[in-house]
């Protein structure tokens, strides 16, 4: 377990006076992954938010190496980078142990980079790769992704007299990653920072590639107050919508279990993107998401064994 | 020298380079007609007899995506395509370049799709022309395999740092068997030298960041450096084949001239017709007419003054183009030559002739017709069309 008194006297690798907005759950996540380390890092970031407002030429917001290509390919850009590293040490040329990761949002990893990361994954790099999840194309200006919820706005999925927000339930990329047999797997969220630092060590220090899908709130697309975001994931949380879990090694394992599960309205009354699901004309998709989600919820439990 | 004459195709000979070379990562994805470097490169892998961590990609586009991750790591970086690999590469290709890394790449030219074809014509490699990539152009198997050794020096010398491709042409010179002098591999070794590293991501204690945000207040001058290290290249690519031949006894230069001096009539062209070309002017040549060939090597950085030079005292020059830029005034090597020939003291009459699309194929009697239009245009002083599409059916 991470120690806060331990954690604060670490230097950070992510230094501050970057141009993240406030309230940005991708800076929380990002400093709380990497303070999981022990050993020197190489960042590689795809394009979006996290890339463009930490390194305006002729700064840079990063203490440690960083590359980054373009949007699509941030794993086969550090499946490279680790190559070339075990190239290196094989040959006598490199003796210090290096970990190598790759941040993506879920514009970069659910949708035009999940060929690029299914690749590096199935030939076993040995990398980690968080996706910061704020469920759309925020860095263009909120745009739906697969990875945006249903019923959500977003301005390619407005709240319009016909069609009321995002039609499609997101993506399990999740699922889609432990379907690959990578020896870790996990969900986490900035709330129980705790755990998401503790999956990060796992991650780091697992051999070959391991995954970790943080949910990022996103105070600008999801339309709620920059103060609010820890309360946002934890609302998340509370509410099964973003269930806490690992797969190490092919077991499932839930790490948190809300005492009672609140109702997902509670979640979408705290943001504005899902203001006009209230209307009584749309109520029913409220309900129709409950389902999903309790549904959804008693899935995970058989398969960490809890049920 | 204990050098071995070999007959080998294309791709043997270039995966065989490759080897020689041994590149500390290779990225790579089949496609026809490159498919045999990689399939060789796998033997090689396999059998122990390399260095290299070799990337099975997924794609061409994380082929590419993987190289820039790796070069920028800090070390030699290869890797082989064609055609629509080196299109789905395209977006990270100007990546590779602006962040000035010098990654090989042996580029097997075959038509881009659509229609799907999988015979020569250089449509691919002329689509990548303002890429900031250096391309050479390789008229037969042994030019293939000399060019892959020089390319790792041109691309690493500290005033280029720029990626390379290094073109042949698909099927013709791919996979056509050819008796060509393989070096030794200490030789190829020496040659190439140690792989000299330049902010590698991998030199932990130094942090670097690698594509940053980039906008209108720095872009432009990044921008006019590339620029300048492309034209730089010209000298190098002088330099470095200079080299070879006190190594290796072979001459590189910008472009071959095949009894050009004393001619007045003349083909332009790029890799394997050059050889076709060569056959019908010695034959021409014996029936007294007074013609040459210009071969280009060096298409990026485009020799345009020496061009100018070499062509200016023709009488009429043929240029011809295994690629079609739809609306442009001709073919990319028409319009790069009728441009530098501006620069001369006297322009020759010019014909773009359009040939071979998909692999469609040219020989010594098309080769020998279109001496005869130059023949027609010097006696008359008059080019009737200036761009013609040959061998089509219209």
């Amino acid at each position: 377990m991470a120690n806060l008194k331990e954690l604060s006297k670490k230097e950070e690798i992510l230094s501050g006076g970057h141009r993240l907005c406030a309230g940005c759950g991708a800076s929380i996540v990002v400093r709380q992954v990497l303070s999981a380390l022990d050993d020197p890092v190489v960042v590689a970031n795809a394009t979006g938010c996290l890339e463009v407002a930490t390194t305006i030429y002729p700064y840079t917001s990063w203490k440690s190496s960083f590359i980054h290509n373009a949007f699509e390919n941030a794993a086969a850009t550090i499946s490279g980078t680790e190559a070339m590293f075990k190239s290196l040490k094989r040959q006598g040329k490199i003796d210090k142990e290096i970990k190598f990761i790759a941040f993506g949002g879920d514009g970069g990893t659910y949708d035009i980079g999940l060929q690029s990361l299914s690749g590096a994954l199935e030939r076993g790099h040995n990398f980690v790769y968080v996706c910061y999840d704020n469920e759309g194309y925020m860095n263009t200006g909120i745009q739906r992704s697969s990875a945006t919820p249903r019923g959500a706005w977003t301005t390619t999925t407005p709240a319009g007299k016909v069609i009321p927000g995002k039609a499609q339930y997101h993506k399990n990329l999740t699922e889609i990653v432990a379907a690959h047999n990578i020896p870790y797997v996990a969900q986490a969220n900035p709330w129980r920072w705790n755990d998401l630092i503790e999956k990060a060590r796992k991650a780091f220090y697992t051999d070959g590639p391991a995954f970790i899908n943080v949910l990022s709130p996103c105070p600008r697309g999801w339309r709620f107050d920059s103060k609010d975001t820890v309360k946002i994931s934890k609302l998340a949380v509370q509410t099964n919508f973003w269930p806490l879990y690992e797969v190490e090694n092919g077991v499932w394992k839930l790490n948190y279990r809300p005492k009672e599960r609140k109702p997902i309205k509670e979640w979408m009354e705290a943001q504005g993107r899902y203001r006009h699901l209230f209307r009584s004309e749309n109520e029913h998709i409220i309900k129709e998401i409950q389902e999903e989600i309790d549904k959804n919820w008693e899935k995970l439990l058989v398969k960490c064994g809890e049920k | 020298m204990n050098n071995k004459m070999t007959a080998i195709t294309g791709n043997e000979a270039v995966a065989y380079a490759i080897k020689q070379i041994n590149p500390d990562v290779m990225a790579a994805y089949p496609i026809t007609p490159q498919t045999d470097i990689v399939e060789k490169y796998s033997e090689y892998v396999a059998d122990g007899l390399v260095n290299t961590e070799f990337i099975t990609v997924e794609s061409e586009h994380s082929a590419m995506s993987a190289c820039v991750g790796a070069a920028a790591a800090g070390g030699r970086v290869m890797t082989a395509t064609s055609a629509n690999g080196l299109a789905l590469m395209f977006e990270i290709l100007y990546v590779a370049s602006s962040n000035r890394l010098p990654i090989i790449m042996p580029m097997v030219n075959r038509a881009l799709s659509g229609p799907i074809n999988i015979h020569c014509d250089h449509g691919d490699s002329m689509a990548a022309r303002d890429s900031s990539w250096i391309q050479i152009y390789s008229e037969n198997v042994q030019e293939a395999y000399d060019n892959t050794i020089q390319a790792v020096r041109i691309a690493e010398h500290m005033e280029v740092r720029l990626p390379i491709m290094v073109m042949f042409d698909g099927f013709i010179t791919s996979h056509g068997i050819e008796c060509v002098e393989l070096l030794e591999d200490n030789k190829v070794a020496k040659f190439v030298g140690k792989y000299p590293p330049r902010y590698p991501l991998l030199d932990i204690d130094h942090p670097v960041t690698y594509g940053p945000l980039d906008l209108y207040d720095y872009y432009f001058e990044h921008k006019r450096q590339q620029i300048e290290a492309m034209r730089k290249a010209k000298k190098v690519v002088l330099e470095i084949g200079k080299e070879f031949k006190k190594a290796f006894g072979r001459e590189y230069k910008l472009f071959e001239e095949y009894r050009l001096s004393d001619a007045e009539r003349a083909i332009v062209v790029l890799s394997s017709t050059a050889g076709t070309a060569k056959e019908v002017v010695d034959e021409l040549r014996t029936k007294g007419e007074k013609v040459g060939l210009l071969k280009l090597r060096l298409f990026r950085p485009f020799p345009y003054k020496e061009i100018a030079q070499t062509l200016s005292h023709l009488k009429a020059i043929a240029i011809l183009d295994r690629s079609a830029s739809f609306g442009a005034f001709g073919g990319p090597l028409f319009t790069e030559i009728r441009s530098a020939l501006l620069e001369a003291d006297k322009i020759p009459h010019n014909v773009n002739y359009i040939y071979g699309l998909g692999g469609r194929d040219i020989n010594q009697t098309d080769i020998a017709s279109i001496y005869a239009d130059l023949e027609k245009i010097v006696k008359t002083s008059r080019v009737e069309e200036r761009v013609k599409y040959f061998g089509v059916r219209e």
